[in-house]
């Protein structure tokens, strides 16, 4: 188990790396000077060469290359170019808040999806499997920043239910949960019909296994076999949707962060974009990627924990 | 004269195809709605000049945020423009960038898959490291990122849509060959001494094409998706040219006073995208139940 | 007593070319105490019967006549899905054949012998220590320590052991061992039939064993029972069906078994045709296409011919039949 993880975790390093290197060569290659682009149009030439010389960029491709790759490395992402406040504590700054509206969203989704899911299985080909799954694949369809627009519109503008803006006063669990319900949901409201359409599809392979019928031929009630040895096989590729879909997860995060004015790393991104602030772009950028390949390493390490089938062989 | 049948024959036998395909997509209630929502999206687009004599950029101060009328059947936004025109125009740049985005998405993706299925072990491995790499970036962050550097544009979208579609067709595309690859037509081929474009275009490529193109299809309304999400962050297209998600944006700022905009800018991309998801659904259950099994 | 009474019980299948009549009229009895073999080629109908008796039919399956007493009162065909759980697993317990699927994968065995337990009414500890004891008597070493590892921690041999333990853990009066070892090899299948000839004494329970094996039937059986095409055609003790079989099919069966040919043929033999198709079955007798002895009186259906208390055969000549033995 404990090399399956390592094993695991060197081939996300690896992943990241590469990353690196091309989310180096994109700024590289694409037009554009960081340096004027973060002094604007109005710099004279002194200021942009005292800025490139600042930030390396006269120094040969790979010699920048190894600095920003080691640097990164070391946790330093470089310097605000503003402010001069360190980018890796600008970005942690912003990430709880992100990963709060994620983890909401998972929540959401598992919470809901996962019910669903069995419903749509044991009431296989009727009414209600029809409707959910018809529900399933429109909530998938349509891009989260227009749930996210709408529901502000509908629950917070017009209803006035929840709260239109912010993430509520710190320190304060239940206003937090209450700023947190209708971005988080807008997010995880696509991902409910994911996990809903995979728990029907799993469920209905699982009740055809042989083990099903010993457990009939037991005399287990058809609740219990429906919902605990059924359900705990079917619900197992849910862990690994969520970790491939976290990336996904992240990019509806920006969207939920600007419509509901919530503090975050996609507001943060949204922001330095738009005063130029390119190296919280590239770190914040970098973070979540690294956040997105851990997520991805710890999903498969996770299966390997609550499915004894895999468990075992890795061992 | 024996040509000429080989040719008339199997085109005959697609009409037919394509007619019994689209009878078994409208027996589907789904396949239907979705088949007629995608109809209205498209013509809506095509004939956008005929459906409304409003200029989808003209400004007009006098008429700033009127409500939903006869005269503006969806309002007109906070520079007087009216909303039903931008709608329909707005449709047009949506499914261009929809369909060349994806077009060049599938190039791309046919192109690198075929290379690394066909070409040495270690550049398929290479290649394989270099699209998980790319998977790895959230799609915003990655257009954020190239949003700082390019400017907003119709390019950069373009780019982006290109970047997060390519990998994952790429890698179908790869599998498919790799499998093909040791099949028999193709190692009777290659002993024939055929060369190896002619492997890939005559005996391999037709046999990759078919379910990619089921996907590139079902991909659509995310390309829909992407471009207006783009655009309501100011990173795609540039205004005055109207786009579904700059609607979005001008209605959002101004959501407590004129709701009706942002429902003008959020409808359409609700029906295009449910609309082509429902098609593509029932599109590829009736063509390839198989890749069902993929989810 | 008779704890197994099956009378003249059909049942049906509706499927998409209409419909399969999978058991017709079939009669047997597991007497108290007793080991009764099934045999009979693959679809002849073993599995439905299970089934039926189990009230786990497909949703396709109909019982169209006839009747399943237990214990000579309930009427399983009419008993409710509750009545029927009740039954299953406390009174009537079945291993199946495969026993790498029969467990479920992902809850310890422990906990899955806790659970069927459910209705003992007892404390956790006493449930374990009952599954303890019953594993132990299957010959699992260190049962107290493997009650809390998951199936697949366990080999082939093994795992049916303890979906053995599993069936036997409620004591129930009917096993029904649906061919616990076609899925093991030689050696394993020997130790399994011991066990459960082992267990069944100390138990004190009647069981139904199916089986295509008829070398194992022989070994273990009191009483057999042969299948073919969905109806019983022959039954009564093992030794009068080996030493005197009266249906043809089962005359033909017991040639067919390379363990009882005299000499090494060069080809085993099989037997000549094909199992009638049961969506449209022949009138009268349904081995008639295959039978040496078919004439016209077998187009009408053949009666169950008593040839002593115990032996009977669904055949009209039984008296052809008789003496020299396969």
């Amino acid at each position: 188990m404990l090399r399956y993880a390592l094993k695991r975790l060197g081939l996300g390093i690896i992943i990241v790396s590469v990353a690196m290197v091309m989310l180096f060569a994109m700024i590289y290659v694409i037009p554009g000077d960081p340096a004027s682009v973060a002094l604007g149009p109005r710099a004279t030439p002194e200021m942009i060469q005292a800025l490139r010389s600042r930030m390396g960029l006269d120094q040969p491709i790979w010699i920048q290359f190894f600095r920003f790759y080691f640097s990164a490395l070391r946790g330093d992402l470089g310097t605000e170019v503003l402010s001069g406040r360190p980018v890796l504590d600008v970005v942690f700054e912003q990430l709880p808040y992100t990963l709060a509206l994620i983890a909401g969203a998972i929540s959401w989704s598992v919470l809901l999806g996962i019910p669903l899911g069995c419903i749509a299985a044991v009431r296989r080909g009727g009414f209600v499997d029809r409707v959910i799954g018809i529900l399933s694949v429109a909530v998938i369809a349509v891009p989260s920043f227009v749930i996210a627009i709408y529901s502000l519109l509908i629950f917070a503008v017009a209803l006035q239910w929840l709260p239109a803006i912010g993430a509520g006063e710190p320190g304060n669990l239940a206003s937090q949960l209450k700023h947190l319900a209708l971005p988080s949901l807008a997010i995880g409201v696509g991902w409910v019909g994911y996990i809903a359409r995979m728990v029907r599809a799993s469920m209905l392979e699982t009740l055809e296994a042989s083990h099903i019928r010993t457990a009939r031929a037991f005399g287990l009630t058809d609740r219990r076999i429906t919902y605990s040895y059924a359900l705990r096989i079917a619900i197992l590729p849910t862990v690994t949707l969520l970790g491939v879909g976290i990336g996904n997860m992240v990019s509806s995060a920006v969207f939920a962060e600007i419509v509901f004015a919530r503090p975050g790393i996609g507001k943060l991104v949204y922001e330095a974009i738009s005063v130029r602030n390119y190296p919280v772009v590239t770190g914040a950028v970098l973070v979540t990627t690294v956040f997105f390949v851990v997520v991805n390493a710890l999903a498969d390490i996770l299966i390997g924990a609550l499915d004894p089938r895999v468990r075992t062989s890795l061992n | 004269m024996s040509e000429q049948v080989l040719i008339d024959r199997p085109s005959r036998q697609r009409v037919a195809k394509i007619g019994r395909v689209l009878r078994r997509i409208l027996r589907e209630p789904l396949g239907a709605f979705g088949l007629t929502l995608v109809v209205i999206v498209v013509l809506s687009a095509v004939f956008a000049d005929v459906l409304t004599s409003y200029s989808p950029t003209k400004l007009a101060p006098a008429e700033r945020f009127a409500p939903a009328s006869l005269q503006h059947l969806l309002g007109t936004d906070h520079l007087g423009r009216d909303l039903f025109s931008r709608v329909l125009h707005g449709g047009r740049i949506a499914l261009a960038i929809a369909l060349g985005a994806t077009g060049l998405s599938l190039i791309g993706g046919i192109v690198l898959g075929l290379i690394a299925g066909y070409g040495p072990r270690w550049l398929d491995n290479l290649m394989l490291l270099l699209f998980d790499a790319i998977k790895s970036f959230p799609t915003v962050m990655l257009a954020l990122t190239l949003v700082t550097l390019t400017g907003p544009s119709l390019l950069a979208v373009l780019i982006v849509v290109v970047l997060v579609n390519v990998p994952g067709y790429a890698r179908i595309i790869r599998t498919q060959t790799l499998v093909l690859k040791s099949a028999e037509h193709v190692m009777a081929a290659r002993s024939m001494g055929a060369s190896t474009a002619r492997i890939l275009t005559i005996h391999i490529l037709p046999n990759v094409i078919g379910p990619i193109l089921i996907l590139a299809s079902m991909d659509i309304p995310v390309v829909v998706a992407i471009e207006a999400g783009l655009s309501f962050l100011g990173l795609g297209v540039r205004p005055p040219l109207p786009s579904w998600g700059a609607i979005l944006n001008d209605g959002f700022v101004n959501i407590r006073d004129s709701y009706w905009i942002v429902v003008a800018g959020g409808l359409p991309i609700i029906l295009t995208t449910l609309g082509f998801t429902f098609l593509g659904e029932t599109l590829r259950d009736v063509f390839d139940p198989r890749l069902k099994r993929r989810e | 007593m008779t704890v197994l009474d099956v009378k003249d019980l059909s049942v049906d299948f509706a499927t998409e070319a209409g419909t399969l009549q999978a058991l017709r009229k079939v009669s047997l009895k597991v007497p108290a105490n007793r080991i009764v073999g099934v045999v009979g080629e693959s679809g002849c109908g073993k599995s439905t019967l299970i089934n039926a008796v189990l009230g786990l039919l497909a949703d396709n399956g109909r019982v169209t006549a006839g009747q399943i007493l237990f214990e000579g009162k309930s009427d399983l065909v009419h008993l409710d899905g509750t009545g029927m759980r009740a039954l299953r697993g406390q009174r009537i317990a079945t291993v199946f054949q495969d026993p790498m699927g029969a467990l479920n994968p992902v809850l310890s065995v422990g906990k899955q012998m806790r659970d069927i337990q459910y209705r003992s009414g007892r404390s956790r500890k006493e449930k374990d220590a009952l599954s303890v004891e019953m594993l132990r008597k299957v010959r699992i070493p260190d049962p107290e320590h493997r009650l809390a590892q998951f199936p697949h921690e366990f080999s082939g041999g093994m795992k049916q052991r303890i979906a053995i333990a599993m069936a036997l853990l409620m004591r129930p009066s009917l096993l029904i061992a649906d061919e616990p070892t076609t899925a093991l090899d030689a050696t394993l299948e020997v130790a399994i039939i011991e066990l459960l000839k082992d267990l069944q004494k100390q138990i004190g329970c009647s069981v139904l064993f199916i089986s295509h094996h008829l070398g194992v039937i022989a070994e273990l059986c009191d009483e057999m029972i042969v299948m073919y095409a969905g109806e019983v055609v022959e039954r009564g003790s093992t030794r009068d069906i080996f030493h005197n079989p009266r249906h043809p099919y089962t005359k033909k069966l017991l040639a067919c078994d390379p363990a009882r040919l005299a000499r090494r043929e060069p080809r085993l033999p099989t037997i000549p045709g094909t199992l009638p198709d049961l969506r449209n079955r022949p009138k009268g007798c349904v081995f008639q296409s295959r039978c040496e002895l078919a004439d016209d009186v077998c187009s009408t259906m053949p009666p169950d011919t008593a040839l002593s208390t115990s032996h009977v055969a669904r055949c009209w000549h039984t008296d052809e039949t008789a003496g020299a033995a396969a």
